[in-house]
């Protein structure tokens, strides 16, 4: 992830020329970096602002208003919105949904993957854009039959005392698994494609069969873009709002994301406790963009550009 | 799904295993696993993606409360699109908005968002920095951006009316004032729009050979030539796939004007009429396909735009 460096061409001038040329290409970038840290606060602002408001408490902005200089900081916020408004239990149902979709989402596209980079089938680019092209459909489109598909599909009591698929974790997990599974078997195609077909030949002569040549040998061979994927996808896996605000009626089991729409008003009645716990339910994101930014940025640009 | 053979190519050793018609032919047991691995998830995708997208396309020819039996959908023909183009008020402004909505994230965010990758795809001391802050809100959900934004356009403790200056006075309420908050919401949409775009285009950027640029400077082209002549043509991949995330972004658009208000009061959209049909009382259900059909119809065609533009790629490398 480094940036291309492109040098100005060393010239030969006269002493004076020169120093014209560096004045002129001083001010140039004085200017720029001036331009760049403007925009930079502005694109801060909104949430140094969330993070202002959620530091202070309720009698100090009722006093003073917001655009006003703290009497006081506090974290207090964060844990009285963890409490009330049952914050683990909603990131507990986010945990439960997102990572075996994750797990899932990769297996299967890895799978697909494999099956259409190791092996000639007639029908692989036909395969590869289904798959490329069902990740690109605005959820929109499917959500009514899938919606009464869900609500015909029986499963047993104990997850779900309505029987149905609807309103279950396990319903939010198969669409999550079946609408991502697109963009990551093109990713990974595409990454295993840049593997030369000797390793697998070579162990296939040595007598390793399908799966294990896929397991032993192209599978360890991808870490760099499974990472990059998994980052991806957790952050777009956590941050789903759509598919559980429909297919999830009971408050209780929706996802944090979802679920704090919900809990606006009744629970956050006061802007420094909604504040504190819109960053909450950030975090995890907030920590995928601080620890894990080469592998969020990579998995964005690899289904761009090739990998 | 009976052909499955290997690549074919010279193999030096002696075929050591069973395979009696052909060295690179696979075993029985290869077969089968090869079928699971590429069939399962091919059958889960097809059956939650696929299946539905096709039974909206007949759902919205059909009438149906979704309460009775199957056998109870009666075909309507073209009933459901009509009803929809000339007696449901909702689904015209729901189409206006989501043209603005369009239009918004074409010119503004992307055009930007190229600006930044250009000036920020150099050797600048803290390029790294700078890139990092206009990309942070991009790993945030969409309805966290509609959270943020509130607390960011709120009447009288808003940051923006404050800074106006305007936040005891007479305030603007920027996201109850049914003519202004479409672009209210697109400005949060934007802010994490541009940092997407940006990123792409760096990529786009990184990938492209810097002695084109060398040869353009000494031929004596400024930078505004070369940006034009040869740096953007050059882009022309990356360009398109812009466009067409974009175009599916804004067609997709819903968390964040839902998670503002439900979607209602100027924020209509062609996706929140479709979830308010079935979260709704009177759920229709050749209703709402026919609301989806319309939807897949306009985004088939940027779908399609983008495979070509992938695959032929591929092709070619």
């Amino acid at each position: 992830m480094t940036t291309t460096l492109d040098r100005p061409p060393v010239r030969k001038t006269s002493g004076g020329e020169r120093d014209k040329k560096n004045a002129r290409l001083r001010a140039s970038r004085i200017a720029l970096h001036t331009f760049l840290i403007v925009v930079c606060l502005v694109w801060l602002a909104p949430l140094l602002w969330t993070v202002f408001a959620s530091l202070r408490t309720y009698e100090d902005t009722a006093a003073n208003g917001y655009f006003s200089l703290p009497s006081e900081l506090t974290l207090s916020n964060f844990g009285k919105a963890w409490q009330t408004a049952d914050l683990p239990n909603y990131f507990w149902n986010t945990l439960l949904i997102t990572i075996p979709a994750l797990l899932i989402t990769l297996l299967f596209s890895s799978f697909v993957a494999f099956g259409v980079t190791r092996f000639t089938f007639k029908f692989n680019l036909a395969l590869l854009m289904l798959f490329t092209a069902g990740n690109l459909l605005p959820q929109q489109v499917i959500i009514t039959p899938l919606y009464r598909l869900f609500r015909l599909i029986p499963v047993p009591e104990w997850l779900n005392y309505k029987e149905t698929l609807l309103d279950t974790q396990l319903g939010l997990i198969l669409i999550h698994i079946a609408f991502q599974v697109g963009f990551c078997t093109f990713v990974l195609s595409n990454y295993m494609k840049t593997i030369p077909t000797e390793l697998t030949e070579a162990a296939r002569v040595d007598g390793a069969g399908v799966f294990r040549q896929y397991w032993q040998v192209i599978l360890p061979l991808c870490r760099p873009a499974l990472g990059a994927l998994a980052t991806l996808e957790f952050t777009w896996i956590y941050n789903d709002f759509f598919w559980a605000i429909v297919l999830i009626q009971t408050g209780d089991k929706m996802p944090i994301t979802s679920a704090l729409s919900n809990l606006r008003g009744q629970f956050f009645t006061d802007y420094n406790l909604l504040a504190a716990g819109s960053l909450l339910v950030a975090l995890p994101c907030l920590v995928v963009f601080f620890a894990l930014q080469r592998q969020f940025v990579g998995g964005l640009t690899l289904g761009s550009t090739k990998g | 799904m009976t052909v499955l053979e290997n690549t074919p190519r010279v193999d030096p050793t002696p075929p050591r295993r069973k395979g009696r018609r052909r060295a690179t032919a696979l075993s029985g047991a290869d077969r089968i696993v090869l079928l699971l691995m590429v069939g399962i998830p091919t059958l889960v995708h097809v059956a939650l993606v696929w299946v539905p997208t096709l039974s909206s396309v007949l759902l919205s020819f059909t009438s149906w409360d979704g309460i009775g039996d199957l056998d109870q959908i009666e075909f309507v023909g073209t009933r459901n699109y009509v009803d929809i183009f000339t007696a449901y008020p909702r689904f015209w402004p729901a189409v206006q908005h989501n043209l603005v909505w369009l239009a918004f994230l074409i010119v503004l965010p992307t055009s930007f968002g190229l600006l930044l990758a250009v000036l920020l795809d150099r050797k600048l001391r803290f390029t790294r920095i700078y890139q990092s802050i206009l990309y942070l809100p991009v790993v945030l959900a969409l309805a966290m951006v509609g959270f943020i934004w509130q607390l960011m356009y709120e009447p009288n403790l808003g940051l923006v009316n404050n800074l106006l200056g305007i936040s005891q006075s007479n305030p603007v309420d920027w996201l109850g004032d049914s003519d202004i908050n479409i672009y209210a919401v697109l400005i949060a949409a934007g802010w994490k729009h541009t940092g997407y775009v940006m990123l792409l285009y760096l990529a786009g950027l990184k990938s492209f050979d810097p002695s084109l640029k060398e040869a353009a400077a000494l031929d004596g082209a400024t930078g505004w030539q070369t940006f034009w002549q040869v740096t953007f043509p050059v882009l022309k991949p990356i360009n398109v796939i812009v466009l067409v995330i974009t175009v599916i972004e804004g067609l997709r658009a819903f968390d964040i004007v839902y998670a503002i208000n439900r979607g209602r009061n100027g924020l209509e959209l062609v996706s929140v009429l479709i979830t308010d049909n079935i979260i709704g009382e009177s759920s229709r259900i050749g209703w709402g396909s026919a609301l989806a059909v319309i939807l897949l119809v306009i985004s088939l065609g940027f779908i399609i735009t983008y495979l070509v533009q992938v695959f032929r790629r591929e092709e070619r490398s």
